[in-house]
């Protein structure tokens, strides 16, 4: 086990270390240079120069990764020009509003997701498994911000339930004080998740069903409920697990277009301002924190597997 | 927008067909000595699933919608028409108009053309390039094989659609740049699965037939392993489109997409939001666009489940 999470490690480091090199390399692809893309078009040649070198973008690459780095551990990710505020302080004010979006889509997804995945697989090829294999392939091939638009224009503007908006606010409490204006984006965000799940629970609870130990249960006089939910159930709901860890990314996604789609003040709408404007260093900032966050997520997933199936570990 | 990881699964029916003694089964193992075969008995198992054939003939309908319907239903798609701004649906405009006074259903077309052009190249060129490195990082093995998977590790690390927004704001892309920004993150997926793939090819008798006859490595990737992993390769093709679709149409709901006046599906829906938000019902701003995406990529998903029914049946005669 030890042996098994060193390696691990080990590897996510050099994930990180290939992800931090290519984020820094993205600075470079800004048309003229990062300092170009900063001042605009009408800036001087002279200019220009100037800020390279005192940003020290004139130094060779691996003196500035190196640099950069050390700023890195320090937890310096930067200064935005545009918004007057450091990279740091601003994840400080978004990314709990993110996490309160990302989580609470995700919870509602998984509460369909699990049991729906588990009731088509026991009762798969029926009508009811039908249904809902076509909801979750209607999941798969509708963008998210296209289910945020046909939710408001539904129940905001058709029959005025719910806000078009999300809620807005500073703060975490702001945001869950206005539940009403949640429950849009909430929905949306969970639909495509759902189907995510659901697919997967559905293929391996089926996988599950016809292992060996399911027959030896049945063997030993278990009853069917029994054999579900103690020894089905429970072997499926690992791979979900795992399944979460990878999928930040997905969720980073969601996220994005959500909080485009209803005006959500948290990250995914900072992130794409700062696209908007131009404001690199927001946007190195939070992909590079969007990926260590991966890079946990999987290593996470990983270590818990192992953890729950000791067969991993010899691999 | 659902991009599923690889070990997600995505079958429909999880139906594989059968092979029964009828007559056409036995010549189609018969047929099995002829080269090219597997494509031709694919075919035949994709044919008996009526959902794959519907959705063949959608695509077809989209495709010559998208590129035939302009020379019939001739409509101003470059010149802006302020005087017929927002117009509801009527005769002269099947759909209405957008907030330019663009016809919709004009517009429809050659977003349509936009869309589907990148969603085709860019599974193409991801594929390709996924399917190389994969065959190649696999078939070598050893520690190259593991710092080569190290690097899709680490791109599949960085949440693909940040990469995708920045290199749009950096590259103001048209169709063609567009097409590279989707397929740079793409074909991480698909070289992960490839190797895979390789893999249990390598150590199969006819691989290593290549080396004892002193064939080259790239011989045995380029002639034998890529070949037999055809299979894998052109479902993932067919699910790259739908995804590849799928992600233009965000980046172009973004508004980051190809630049005015071209247009693709979903740089389309973005007017929609804007005045969907000031709380007035444009409907036909969103549904045309959002419909055409959503049949164009169900339609792929449901071929991409037939066409891995098709090949696994070939695995299962064997």
């Amino acid at each position: 086990m030890i042996g098994f999470l060193i390696r691990r490690t080990l590897q996510a480091l050099l994930v990180l270390f290939l992800v931090s090199v290519f984020t820094l390399a993205l600075v470079h692809l800004f048309p003229g240079g990062p300092i170009r893309s900063l001042l605009g078009p009408r800036a001087t040649t002279q200019q220009v120069a100037f800020y390279n070198k005192q940003y020290g973008f004139d130094q060779p690459f691996y003196v500035q990764y190196l640099k950069w780095v050390g700023q890195l551990l320090h937890g310096n990710l930067g200064f935005s020009t545009k918004l007057n505020q450091s990279v740091t302080s601003l994840i400080a004010q978004d990314l709990p509003k993110t996490i309160v979006l990302v989580a609470l889509g995700t919870v509602v997804s998984l509460l369909f997701g699990i049991p729906l995945g588990l009731y088509q697989a026991v009762k798969r090829y029926t009508t009811g498994d039908y249904v809902l294999t076509g909801i979750s392939f209607l999941g798969y091939a509708t963008p998210t911000f296209f289910v945020g638009l046909l939710l408001i224009e539904w129940f905001a503007i058709d029959i005025h339930l719910f806000p078009p908006f999300a809620p807005q606010g500073t703060t975490v409490v702001q945001i869950l004080s206005q539940p009403r204006a949640l429950v849009l984006p909430v929905i949306a965000y969970s639909f495509v998740l759902y189907a995510l799940w659901s697919r997967y629970m559905r293929s391996s609870v089926m996988d599950n069903l016809v292992q060996d130990y399911v027959r030896t249960a049945r063997a030993k006089g278990a009853s069917e409920r029994r054999v579900l939910w103690g020894h089905v159930f429970r072997n499926s709901l690992m791979s979900i697990v795992t399944l979460l860890g990878l999928s930040l990314p997905t969720l980073v996604a969601g996220a994005i277009f959500i909080e485009v789609v209803f005006n959500y003040p948290g990250m995914g709408l900072a992130f794409y301002s700062a696209a908007l404007n131009v404001d690199y260093q927001v946007l190195l900032g939070f992909t590079l924190v969007a990926t260590l966050a991966t890079i946990v997520g999987n290593l996470l997933a990983d270590v818990g597997y192992a953890v729950l199936d000791p067969r991993v570990r010899y691999s | 927008m659902a991009i599923i990881p690889p070990s997600a699964d995505r079958s429909l029916m999880d139906t594989a067909v059968l092979p029964s003694e009828t007559p056409e089964a036995i010549e189609g193992a018969l047929a099995a000595a002829k080269p090219r075969s597997l494509l031709r008995r694919g075919w035949e198992v994709f044919a008996e699933n009526r959902l794959a054939l519907a959705s063949l003939g959608m695509i077809v309908f989209i495709v010559l919608f998208c590129f035939v319907g302009p020379l019939v239903y001739h409509t101003d798609q470059v010149h802006t028409n302020l005087s017929e701004t927002l117009c509801p649906p009527s005769a002269a405009h099947l759909l209405g108009c957008d907030n330019l006074g663009y016809d919709q259903l004009g517009r429809l077309m050659i977003g349509g053309q936009t869309s589907l052009e990148v969603g085709f190249a860019a599974a193409i060129v991801a594929v390709f390039i996924g399917t190389l490195y994969g065959a190649f990082s696999g078939f070598v093995g050893g520690p190259v094989d593991s710092f080569m998977m190290r690097i899709v590790d680490a791109g599949l690390s960085i949440p693909y659609i940040m990469v995708i927004i920045i290199l749009s704001v950096v590259f103001h892309p048209d169709t063609v740049i567009m097409i590279f920004i989707i397929a740079v993150f793409y074909w991480l997926g698909v070289a992960r699965l490839v190797r895979g793939e390789t893999l249990s090819l390598r150590t199969r008798e006819y691989v290593q037939a290549v080396k004892v006859l002193g064939g080259g490595r790239s011989r045995a990737v380029v002639r034998h392993i890529v070949p037999n992993a055809i299979g894998t390769i052109i479902v993932q093709t067919t699910f790259a489109i739908a995804d590849s679709i799928l992600i233009l149409a965000g980046i172009g709901f973004l508004g980051l997409g190809v630049q005015p006046p071209a247009t693709d599906w979903g740089d389309m829906l973005s007017g929609g939001l804007t005045y969907l938000q000031s709380g007035t019902n444009y409907w036909w701003l969103i549904y045309p666009a959002g419909i055409a995406i959503i049949l164009t990529c169900i339609a792929f998903n449901f071929i991409g489940d037939a066409l891995r029914d098709s090949f696994e049946t070939r695995l299962q005669r064997r």
